[in-house]
């Protein structure tokens, strides 16, 4: 994994790989977030920086990488997963945020986007499925409650170097 | 995490500390073997790249494919090494062994006759090549065949080697591993479709927060599953629609639907039916002309020893295309339809071995003559029986086989050839081949139930359908990767998986009945084979029970007696219906505490609003 996350650094700043931060930019040309639909939440949600420039040192790629692998418990990996779809960072999935999630998961073109009335329907159909007190948004305890009852989740939210 | 972890530390006693480091060494050690014993796994990195481009659907289909070459590799070592190896160490001697052929007594002469014509003196090359594709001739007198296991006795230096005893057992063994092994991969499948079946209001969750398959590295593998999960989505609120409109339907409605259904099914049934009869009568006609083989050149000849195979192909894949054309009037919902068609390919596929072997038994048992009613079977022209059906079991191998490379080389290249050169209309909108899990699953698990009846008349099939299925791999994998685009609707590798097993399993299972009619029922052939003194294959085991010291002997027929057996049964029972009680209350439970979860937002609901009206007094 040091080798991947070096690799990425110019040349020059490779010795010191261990502090220093890699650009956002860089890290999407990795092939495994390059395909993603979900690249910009990841560097989002893992990036410690303070500047808010979603640029990752070599830990935060580290925990990227330990979430994303086959030991992780189901727990964790809801965990990341519910901070990664929730767009607007407000600690819920609102219906925003589900109309976004849906939209990435579809494409990116207009003729890839569901119809108005399609979006709508889902959206009802999901949330009666995961609101369980009624409150119009997912919280992270429905969240977890919800996908642990996923059988494909552990299989697709995975990254193997 | 790793915060709290660090934070826990302060607090915990040094016990506690030491213990923990010591669960993480364990931890790092252990996930170092499992690393190293993944290098030793087979096809690993090329079945993590097919994931990679084509999605976890496809790859269920090659670790299915890896699961039965390791399968048929394990029964050929099964079967080598107890039949085959001790049959030939004794044959040649070696380790001063020697073996005894004791004649059956009162047994009519005549039927004891057989001999093998091992091709002796010049003979063209061609006949090599039709003994190789058809099993007979030179091949016949190989271990290949029940034929050559003619041996009563044997003796590796002094221990006697009971060979019919070890034929007999090895078949059960080979069976019951297969059974326990497929039933222990689909445990966890089993749980999963249990659970989670009974919730099909899940299904959009499951699609949308776990829908995206974070394996996939390519950009082509992304947009394609982009369109697919799209697809998949206006399909699954279709089919809500339609549910919503099937349930306002009016009774005339229902009356014209349900008498179409019933129509509709007659006709698959007299399908089935021309498929069957038809492959009726091809066996018996090759059976017939087969044997006089003096009339008939080479190329005629082949052709009428693969009839009966030629012909169950043909109606393999005649039969699936009525299928799907006739569902269409049916009007189910899109995912019944599916299933529908594939159970009815299904029972096509399994139903058609049987019928193959049902006609060549009403061939082995006509007997006219009371000499042919002597030895229980048409002597004259079946003096070895089990071989002639080892030999038709290894054609329908063989030619399944040269099926899938043909169908691969002249019709899948050719058409991603015409796809990519032609730009023509029709050319475009036939489009490349879409990797049809479904029916390449059914190719396999044809070829494993033939493997299967087969292995008891021809020992060393599993050794030819372990090379089989290893060469498919290769060809299916260069097929897809060169030719095939990825299917616009996607299978969920969760429920493929479980899919792929049961199905096995119905396979397995149907394998069964015509070995247990052969070892029971049928007379073995008096003259080859190991059980050439005993009346029916099965009668072995009596016998060898009868030597036992009379104690085992008693404990052996309680366990089989009634009195044994009916008690047994009815614990079966009972602690049956035990689990499904419990099964049932745990349901009920999860129940009430997802209302106990509504109760405690309601309740929270109306603290805050009781707080928010204090304050504001």
């Amino acid at each position: 994994a040091y080798k991947r996350f070096s690799e990425l650094l110019p040349k020059e700043e490779r010795e010191n790989a261990c502090s220093a931060r890699v650009p956002k930019r860089q890290i999407l040309t990795l092939p495994e977030l390059r395909a993603n639909p979900f690249q910009h939440r990841i560097c989002r949600v893992f990036s410690t920086s303070d500047d808010g420039d979603d640029s990752m040192s070599f830990e935060d790629f580290l925990d990227m990488l330990s979430v994303f692998s086959d030991s992780a418990t189901s727990d964790i990996k809801s965990h990341y997963a519910f901070r990664i779809f929730d767009f607007d960072d407000d600690g819920t999935l609102d219906r925003k945020d589900l109309e976004k999630l849906v939209n990435c998961l579809t494409g990116q073109g207009e003729e890839s986007r569901l119809s108005n009335m399609e979006m709508e329907q889902l959206i009802q159909n999901i949330l009666e499925e995961s609101d369980i007190d009624k409150d119009g948004t997912i919280n992270l305890s429905e969240f977890q409650h919800v996908v642990s009852r996923s059988p494909d989740f552990a299989s697709s939210f995975k990254i193997v170097l | 995490l790793r915060d709290c972890q660090q934070a826990d530390i302060k607090y915990l006693s040094e016990w506690k500390q030491w213990k923990r480091t010591s669960s993480k060494s364990l931890k790092k050690v252990l996930n170092e073997v499992k690393e190293l014993s993944s290098y030793l796994e087979l096809w690993r990195h090329d079945i993590h790249s097919i994931e990679g481009k084509f999605g976890t659907g496809i790859q269920s289909y090659f670790s299915f494919l890896r699961f039965l070459v390791l399968l048929s590799f394990i029964i050929f070592i099964l079967m080598f090494s107890f039949v085959t190896l001790p049959s030939i160490i004794s044959k040649y001697g070696i380790f001063n062994s020697s073996f005894a052929k004791i004649p059956p007594k009162n047994v009519e002469l005549h039927c004891t006759i057989y001999k093998p014509s091992g091709n002796k003196g010049l003979t063209y090359f061609y006949t090599y090549l039709k003994d190789l594709l058809s099993g007979t001739g030179f091949l016949e007198v190989t271990s290949l065949f029940y034929g050559y296991y003619t041996i009563d006795a044997a003796w590796l230096s002094i221990l006697r080697y009971n060979l019919p005893l070890a034929y007999l057992l090895a078949t059960f063994a080979y069976l019951a591993l297969s059974l326990l092994w497929i039933i222990k991969r689909s445990v966890e499948g089993f749980k999963q479709n249990l659970v989670h079946g009974e919730d099909q209001f899940q299904s959009y969750c499951n699609k949308v927060f776990a829908g995206w398959d974070f394996c996939i590295t390519d950009p082509n593998a992304a947009r394609l599953k982009h369109r697919s999960l799209q697809y998949e989505l206006q399909t699954d609120l279709e089919e809500e629609r339609l549910k919503r409109k099937i349930a306002e339907r009016t009774m005339k409605e229902k009356l014209r639907i349900y008498s179409l259904r019933i129509f509709i099914n007659i006709i698959a049934i007299a399908v089935l039916s021309g498929c069957f009869y038809s492959i009726y009568r091809a066996t018996v006609f090759s059976q017939e002309n087969s044997n006089d083989i003096s009339n008939m050149n080479f190329q005629a000849n082949l052709l009428v020893q693969y009839l009966p195979s030629m012909v169950i192909t043909l109606a393999n894949f005649i039969a699936p295309q009525i299928f799907s054309f006739l569902i269409r009037f049916e009007d189910y919902s899109p995912a019944f339809e599916i299933r529908l068609t594939l159970m009815r390919c299904i029972f096509v596929r399994l139903a058609n071995i049987g019928v193959l072997l049902f006609s060549l038994w009403s061939q082995i048992s006509y007997c006219a003559t009371d000499e042919c009613k002597a030895c229980g079977y048409n002597y004259k022209l079946y003096p070895c029986w089990e071989t002639e059906v080892g030999q038709e079991m290894y054609k329908l191998m063989i030619f399944d086989f040269i099926i899938i490379l043909a169908v691969t080389l002249f019709v899948d290249f050719p058409r991603k050839l015409l796809v990519t050169h032609c730009s023509c209309k029709p050319v475009q909108w036939c489009g490349l081949q879409e990797f049809g899990i479904s029916d390449n699953v059914l190719e396999i698990i044809y070829g494993q139930t033939i493997c299967w009846i087969g292995t008891f008349f021809s020992p060393l099939l599993p050794a030819i359908a372990t090379i089989k299925y290893f060469i498919i791999f290769y060809i299916k994998k260069i097929s897809l990767m060169h030719t095939c685009k990825p299917a616009a609707r996607p299978v969920r590798a969760s429920s493929s998986n479980f899919f792929f097993l049961v199905v096995l399993l119905i396979g397995l299972v149907l394998a069964f009945i015509p070995l247990g009619i052969s070892i029971a029922h049928i007379p073995s052939s008096k003259a080859c084979g190991p059980f050439r003194s005993f009346n029916t294959s099965w009668a072995v085991v009596p016998d060898t029970i009868l030597e036992l010291p009379t104690g085992l002997q008693q404990v052996l027929y309680g366990i089989a007696s009634e009195a044994f057996a009916v008690p047994f049964f009815m614990v079966i029972c009972l602690i049956m219906f035990y689990f499904i009680a419990l099964a049932g209350a745990h349901k009920r439970v999860v129940e009430q505490l997802r209302e106990q979860l509504v109760m405690e937002s309601r309740d929270k609901l109306f603290l805050i609003r009781k707080i928010t009206e204090a304050q504001r007094h």
